[in-house]
């Protein structure tokens, strides 16, 4: 008896776990809610991050809600994100992906933070057919894998250094006289930096004088920039974490290294302005976005204004970092999408935002078939004689030479 | 490699001076460490894996000792006594234990040891590089094609002298010559009154010491991190291998040969390949000892 009633308890459980999910299924748009999913970093080694990119979705849904929300079939709704916390371990982050999808009926996901993380979770959202737009993750093989549902707002790890490439290119009578010395470092982000920058240099015929493949433990870099000193290339690129860019400030300060041109990655997280303000005069370094860029949305305004808004909705940011920015532009994506498909249907969705093209603060949008977002450029800031970084948008603001004193 | 080897002697023969000048700037900083590591090795028979990471803690040591504005010497004197002490409690907490056993125990163990460390070292001071700026002046010459930063001067002054100190130390005072004896016959240097335990914990704290010395020397001319330790183990061990232990003017010539040659392959090769040199040197003595010994075996009779 007893065994009977359990097996008609589980069976209850089993049907109304059923109808309940199957509410949830087509409840993805709840009342006149349009409902977003998102597994983010709360805890753990990505929590800084994950926070910053949490406040960017959330601060990109309240700016939409009012200022009109997504209009859809003439019925204007609101857009809402639910979030589980990833705990960035890229297993869990795919265990919730699955959840958001299978339990909670998401039909439409935000990104994660960080490439790992996101490497982890799109092909969940891509076996279930469900769009997903990432705003986090920039490595370049997460758009190799023939991803159909993986959209990024952001420019993946092989346009870093690039435009420096252009830069030395338009300040050259002849490109294909510019000779480029490359020191990278052998892990996969810088690989795929050094390999934007090969395409680039291919682009133009310049004659690369040194190739040279830093080791992971980095301290020394002393023989490359012998050999620089010795060859007096025009532009001498580096990558190589904030390891890599300290090592080459300290050597480029001590061994007066007088490249015309030196373009690094992690400039920033280096702090090379503070620690060689002397070397690091001209250094050229790349980041995904600006507010002093000159692009700007119906919604949010120009890049400034999104800053300014975004500090007062938190004030404890002094200055904001870009990877909120792209988390807005992220939602800002999915609005657009929604009203350009005027409809519901995922895939009529996803459509939509693999035709998107779109001007935002955060920069311009459109997607490569691959998903990657090939219209904005990454944004070149050089460091000045004060320490300070300022926007080089074209060659014409360059300094050129970087007038080094040692 | 044919381009750089052109621009080494046709091109530009100049940046010999410059490649030969950073080699024997490294091979200072490698003598000091590896020496340490020969006096271990050859005294208590202990291979320390934890070489390399007492060096980086000698390097944050002078690190935050320099963010208190504490002058180069004092630096020097005082990472050096820290260390020392740190050796002592290491010896007695954990070398001491593993004295008397195989080969195995006592690298599982400075493994080990040499994680702990690096893993406090991330904790306290974090991932990221470090380096002492001392804002020194650099000297250029030959049109700025060599420079010498007189960082590099001054480590290269202060090995100097350490390696002096250390040789008359052995050479002339009583505890010098009671680790040469307990080196040579621990047994025999006991029963002639020697008592070996003090001698044996004196050797690793002193070789913390010359670590922490190297250290501070590292980072002051390049950068440190919590992970950087295991390139200079790795060269400690090269030398010591290559120059044999207890012979110290072969453990000296051997760190500017490794770090000359360590320079010349980054030239030449490819900087990654440069922490690879030691190594290959390192291949080529144990290859070329085991032939020559191979000739002189016999089987007993």
């Amino acid at each position: 008896m007893k065994r009977f009633s359990l097996k008609a308890f589980t069976a209850v459980a089993a049907v109304s776990t059923t109808l309940v999910m199957g509410g949830n299924a087509i409840a993805k748009v709840e009342g006149d809610t349009i409902i977003l999913g998102s597994s983010i970093s709360l805890t753990g080694k990505y929590a800084t991050n994950g926070l910053h990119t949490q406040r960017g979705y959330d601060y990109a849904v309240k700016m939409i809600n009012d200022n009109g929300g997504v209009s859809v079939g003439g019925k204007s709704y609101k857009l809402a994100v639910k979030y589980y916390d990833d705990e960035s371990t890229p297993a869990r982050g795919a265990q919730l992906a699955e959840r958001l999808i299978q339990q909670d009926g998401v039909e439409y996901m935000l990104g994660p933070y960080s490439s790992g993380m996101t490497k982890a979770i799109a092909p969940v959202s891509e076996k279930f057919g469900v769009p997903m737009v990432e705003a986090e993750g920039a490595s370049r093989s997460l758009f190799t894998q023939g991803y159909k549902y993986l959209f990024a707002v952001l420019s993946t790890s092989e346009q870093y250094l690039a435009s420096a490439i252009d830069m030395a290119a338009a300040k050259s009578d002849d490109p294909s006289k510019v000779r480029v010395a490359m020191a990278f470092e052998g892990d996969p982000f810088s690989m795929d930096v050094r390999a934007g920058v090969v395409d680039k240099i291919e682009e133009y015929g310049m004659q690369v004088v040194i190739d040279d493949q830093l080791p992971a433990d980095l301290s020394d870099m002393s023989t490359t920039l012998t050999k620089v000193k010795a060859l007096r290339p025009d532009i001498l690129v580096i990558s190589g974490h904030s390891k890599g860019a300290a090592t080459a400030a300290r050597q480029i300060d001590e061994m007066k290294v007088n490249v015309n041109m030196i373009a690094l990655t992690h400039c920033e997280a280096a702090k090379v302005q503070e620690k060689f303000p002397k070397a690091s005069n001209g250094f050229l370094c790349p980041t995904q976005w600006v507010e002093s860029i000159s692009k700007a949305d119906p919604i949010f305004g120009s890049a400034a204004e999104w800053n300014e808004g975004f500090k007062a909705a938190y004030p404890s940011y002094t200055s904001v970092p870009y990877q909120s920015a792209q988390a807005s532009a992220a939602v800002y994506v999915w609005k657009e999408a929604f009203e350009a498909a005027n409809s519901f249907d995922k895939d009529a969705v996803r459509d939509a935002i693999a035709a998107t093209e779109l001007e935002t603060f955060y920069g311009d949008i459109k997607f490569s078939d691959a998903g990657n977002n090939i219209a904005k450029p990454m944004f070149m800031r050089q460091i000045d004689a004060s320490g300070s970084y300022n926007l080089v948008e074209n060659a014409d603001q360059l300094t050129y030479p970087r007038n080094v004193n040692y | 490699m044919l381009s750089n080897l052109e621009l080494l002697f046709y091109w530009a023969p100049i940046i010999n001076v410059q490649i030969i000048l950073e080699g024997i700037f490294v091979g200072a900083v490698f003598a000091l460490s590896a020496y340490g590591l020969a006096l271990v090795w050859g005294v208590m028979n202990i291979k320390n894996l934890a070489q390399g990471d007492f060096v980086i803690m000698g390097g944050y040591l002078a690190f935050s000792l320099h963010a208190m504005h504490v002058p180069l010497p004092l630096i020097m004197i005082v990472v050096m006594m820290t260390m020392f002490v740190f050796g002592w409690v290491i010896y007695i907490t954990m070398i001491r234990r593993i004295i008397d056993q195989d080969m195995f125990v006592s690298l599982l163990a400075t493994f080990g040891l040499s994680l702990l460390v690096q893993q406090v070292m991330n904790i306290i001071y974090g991932p990221e590089v470090q380096t002492v700026d001392m804002e020194l002046p650099i000297y250029d010459a030959f049109g700025g094609m060599v420079t010498i930063p007189s960082s590099k001067i001054i480590s290269l002054i202060f090995a100097a002298i350490i390696a002096t100190g250390v040789v008359i130390f052995m050479k002339k005072s009583r505890l010098g010559q009671a680790i040469r004896a307990t080196s040579q016959d621990p047994r025999a240097a006991r029963v002639l009154g020697i008592n070996t335990d003090r001698v044996y914990a004196f050797t690793f704290a002193f070789n913390a010491a010359l670590c922490g010395a190297a250290g501070v020397l590292v980072s002051i001319i390049w950068v440190i991190q919590p992970f950087y330790g295991i390139t200079y183990s790795v060269r400690s061990f090269a030398i010591v291998t290559a120059a044999g232990l207890g012979n110290l003017p072969g453990v000296i010539s051997a760190g500017f040969g490794i770090g000359l040659f360590e320079k010349y392959v980054g030239v030449i090769v490819g900087t990654a390949y440069e922490v690879a040199a030691p190594v290959g040197i390192l291949l080529l003595v144990l290859i070329i000892r085991q032939i020559s010994m191979k000739r002189n075996r016999q089987v007993v009779k």
